[in-house]
């Protein structure tokens, strides 16, 4: 049980993102509606039409005790990355990055069709990790479509993301507030899953801490 | 029960800006909802859908915009209400209709959504659709945040009514598919009762015929009817001012716009310098609010998407009423202060602010953003949409590809909007020369396959959807068999709207409403106009790829080849994998081989990747959905298809 109730800042802005398919939309749902729960004002600003179709996507999350934001955050003023993907991270850094980021990366990539053909080359994790620590105040590194992958559903990652981002305590976030939210829309053996891919989050931000 | 009819008036929901409208919809008691699939606005009539029965609404997916909005327009003249909602696109599609229907007036409330995709995120346009309004003399409204889309359209309904106008409200990709929190009202009880009146005086705007004859009469009516909206809007809440009394700089805006301009004066600071003016009726605009504010500063900017429509109405209104309000001085699109392509954000307002405050924000330090660019540049290889794993169109395109090389006369596809757009792109072989609007590659087609007389002896090939066919590929289907134009058009038929979500079209045998309906079969429609129709399964490549070698060679006229196999996101096929894929590393010869990685260099499916250690091809299995296609491309069978107990 987190005992934060406000945001550490606000706005607190948070930015979701990966590649079409992997779930960011959904990602991004669950999270909002969890400070939702909180009793907090939430704007998320998605770009979906391209959302399957292998490009790069981002949701940006404001929390607000004050009421509604811009559903584009501004140059530079991210608070967290949460990626799904790791080079979706240094993309999102260019343009919103600034030295007291924090960055939670998913470790499995998704190559790039014009990686997959041979006409450019994807960074090994250790240059990503080096990009990153060189760019943001913290960073995490999570195997979690490896453990999703390992509980039958790659999707699962998304959900070990989000329990990630609960451990980090600059949000009102809990496992008693996800469960709470996915409750209203999962059948309960889903939600087992589900809940047992958060706490495996939380867990592997504190070992990684 | 959907959230969207929770009854219990003040609770406050985080929704989509699309869900907002139709909640504001229900508000008002609306009765009949239509329109046709296109992001952002496609959530619109969905979530129509899954309300109707509890709601007592009637919602169908059209055939294209302009039957929807003449199918909710029905509705209006029997004292219903009703909503059409559609992308920017589909209002040019529903115009010719729209022209007659403003000159004609409505009943029952009437409101025209127009979901606007500013910097094409999901378009191969960025179509404004606000000049319609001042075109077709009808109110425009724009929601400048989410309680706004669902307070305004609710408003809209009652507007519509008062003016016996149809009554346009756009939105925006960064509105309609944003979310935000949203205070709903109270909901009515579901009712409506239908009937159409025409047996009074012909003039008669409530129980006469509804026609746009006389003109003359008609159209000032009309302008009358524009005249009694100004006037309402001058007192409407939807247009407000916060900052100084007598600013610096007065800053109008609307839509999106609003969030962007009331973020980047929080950024930089200058609440109390800057006066935001925000407008949610756009046009006609209020001339004496707008005079109030222009006369209490010398200095403008105006903010908005794309192009300057509300600046030039602004200039013009300003001008009329220079001797009232003095000259002033206007910062926005005309002077290239702020970009007339593409979307806004926050940080092109800070721009424009930094320049005509005299300021000097920036968000980093160079040093920070310099690292963090370069770090990009050189560490994100970029990210090319593509066919999904499992796409039936990276094989269409392929046999597609393979047939037009083969036959060598640089035959060429035309076509049209879809997923299958992106086959100007590598992932479908940069396949398609022309890219149009709805239905355009059959009839760009016809066109060319017109041109023999005049020396052009290249194959001619065009491509549509499934839900595209019905939408405006059979007038140009009949135009090329009438006028004997020699082309062969492939139907990619995927079973359902794919690209916008699966909303089922006139060749399913099930509506939105999850009805059984009749389902209107294509190969018929091609046979009984007089193709030539051949139907093959897009993963069967060689039989594929032969079929239209032999079409293009058949000199006699339209040739339709309709290639069946439902898309990899389908409900039908989401979670089927009918084979487990595997690459033999024995028999992959890598990079020694001679076929030059042919399987990821020019196939490019991501479930089929290159083990750089191993220099061999390899199946990722966590993207792989199992189609089987990829084993047909090597040219030493070494990739694998097991079949799936």
């Amino acid at each position: 049980m987190t005992t934060r109730q406000q945001p550490l800042k606000d706005p607190y802005n948070i930015i979701i993102t990966g590649v079409g398919g992997q779930g960011n939309v959904m990602a991004s749902r669950v999270l909002s509606n969890m400070l939702v729960e909180k009793g907090l004002t939430v704007t998320i600003g998605e770009t979906f039409g391209a959302s399957q179709r292998g490009g790069s996507v981002m949701s940006h999350i404001r929390v607000s005790e004050r009421g509604t934001w811009s559903p584009q955050i501004p140059r530079g003023q991210v608070d967290v990355v949460v990626t799904l993907e790791p080079i979706e991270a240094v993309r999102v850094l260019a343009r919103y990055g600034n030295p007291s980021v924090r960055v939670l990366t998913n470790t499995r990539p998704i190559y790039p069709a014009g990686v997959i053909a041979g006409e450019a080359d994807y960074p090994d994790l250790p240059t990503i990790k080096e990009t990153l620590d060189k760019l943001a105040a913290r960073t995490w590194f999570i195997d979690a479509t490896d453990r999703a992958m390992a509980m039958g559903n790659p999707i699962l990652g998304n959900i070990m993301m989000i329990g990630a981002l609960s451990a980090l305590d600059e949000l009102p976030l809990d496992r008693d507030v996800f469960a709470a939210v996915l409750g209203r829309t999962l059948p309960e053996e889903k939600l087992d899953d589900n809940i047992r891919a958060f706490d495996l989050g939380v867990e592997m931000v504190n070992e990684a801490s | 029960m959907s959230y969207l009819t929770d009854s219990s008036e003040g609770t406050s929901r985080l929704v989509m800006g699309n869900e907002a409208i139709v909640r504001g919809a229900l508000e008002a008691g609306v009765n009949v909802a239509s329109g046709y699939p296109g992001t952002p606005s496609s959530e619109i009539v969905e979530s129509f859908s899954n309300v109707a029965s509890e709601r007592n609404l009637y919602v169908e997916w059209s055939v294209n915009e302009k039957v929807a909005l003449e199918v909710a327009a029905a509705a209006s003249f029997a004292e219903l209400r009703a909503l059409c909602a559609m992308k920017q696109n589909g209002v040019n599609v529903a115009s010719d209709f729209l022209l007659h229907l403003v000159g004609s007036g409505t009943r029952g409330g009437l409101v025209l959504v127009s979901c606007d995709d500013p910097g094409a995120l999901s378009s191969v346009n960025e179509g404004e659709s606000r000049y319609f309004a001042r075109i077709m003399e009808m109110p425009l409204l724009e929601p400048g945040d989410f309680q706004e889309a669902k307070d305004m359209t609710r408003w809209a309904f009652d507007l519509s009514e008062e003016l016996k106008q149809i009554v346009m409200l756009r939105s925006v990709t960064r509105m309609s598919h944003a979310s935000g929190t949203v205070t709903f009202g109270s909901l009515p009880k579901p009712g409506g009762t239908a009937r159409f009146k025409f047996d009074g005086f012909i003039l008669d705007p409530d129980e006469g015929m509804i026609i746009s004859a006389p003109v003359d009469w008609k159209h000032q009516q009309q302008q009358e009817k524009v005249k009694k909206a100004r006037e309402i809007f001058e007192t409407s809440r939807f247009n407000t001012y916060e900052g100084p009394e007598r600013p610096e700089l007065l800053l109008i805006t609307s839509s999106a716009c609003t969030l962007y301009s009331r973020e980047a004066l929080k950024v930089l600071g200058v609440e109390d310098r800057v006066g935001l003016l925000k407008l949610g009726t756009t046009w006609p605009l209020p001339p004496k609010l707008l005079s109030k504010h222009l006369a209490s500063t010398d200095k403008v900017m105006i903010v908005e998407e794309v192009l300057p429509f509300l600046e030039e109405n602004v200039k013009i209104l300003a001008a009329e009423r220079a001797a009232e309000i003095g000259i002033k001085t206007f910062y926005g699109k005309n002077d290239g202060l702020i970009p007339m392509a593409g979307e806004l954000n926050p940080d092109l307002v800070i721009e424009a602010l930094n320049s005509v405050l005299g300021l000097n924000y920036s968000a980093v330090s160079g040093e920070y953003e310099q690292s963090a660019q370069l770090s990009a540049f050189v560490g994100a290889p970029f990210r090319d949409q593509i066919f999904c794993p499992g796409c039936p169109h990276r094989a269409s395109f392929f046999s597609i590809h393979n047939a037009i090389e083969l036959d060598g006369r640089k035959g060429f596809v035309c076509g049209d909007i879809g997923c299958y757009s992106m086959a100007i792109r590598p992932t479908g072989f940069e396949s398609l020369k022309t890219l149009h609007a709805m239905g355009s590659g059959a009839g760009v087609a016809s066109g060319f396959g017109k041109l023999g007389q005049f020396g052009m002896d290249q194959p001619v090939l065009a491509v549509c959807g499934d839900s595209t066919f019905y939408h405006a590929v059979i007038p140009a289907l009949v135009n090329a068999v009438h006028n004997r134009s020699n082309i062969t058009l492939v139907v990619l038929d995927n079973s359902g709207t794919a690209m916008t979500g699966f909303q089922p079209h006139p060749g399913l045998d099930h509506n939105v409403l999850n009805e059984e309906v009749p389902a209107v079969d294509i190969a018929k429609i091609c046979e009984a106009v007089g193709a030539r129709v051949e139907i093959r399964d897009p993963f069967n490549l060689e039989e594929t790829r032969r079929t239209i070698n032999e079409l293009m060679d058949d000199p006699r006229g339209v040739k339709v080849l309709i290639l069946r196999q439902a898309c990899a996101l389908s409900p039908q096929r989401k979670h089927e994998r009918k084979f487990t894929m595997s690459v033999d590393e024995e028999l992959c010869l890598g990079e020694e081989c001679g076929c030059g990685r042919f399987c990821t260099r020019i196939f490019r499916c991501p479930g089929l990747i290159w083990n750089k250690e191993k220099g061999k091809a390899c199946i990722d299995d966590a993207i792989c959905v199992g189609c089987g296609v990829c084993a047909d491309i090597c040219p030493q069978k070494a990739i694998k298809r097991e079949e799936v107990a």
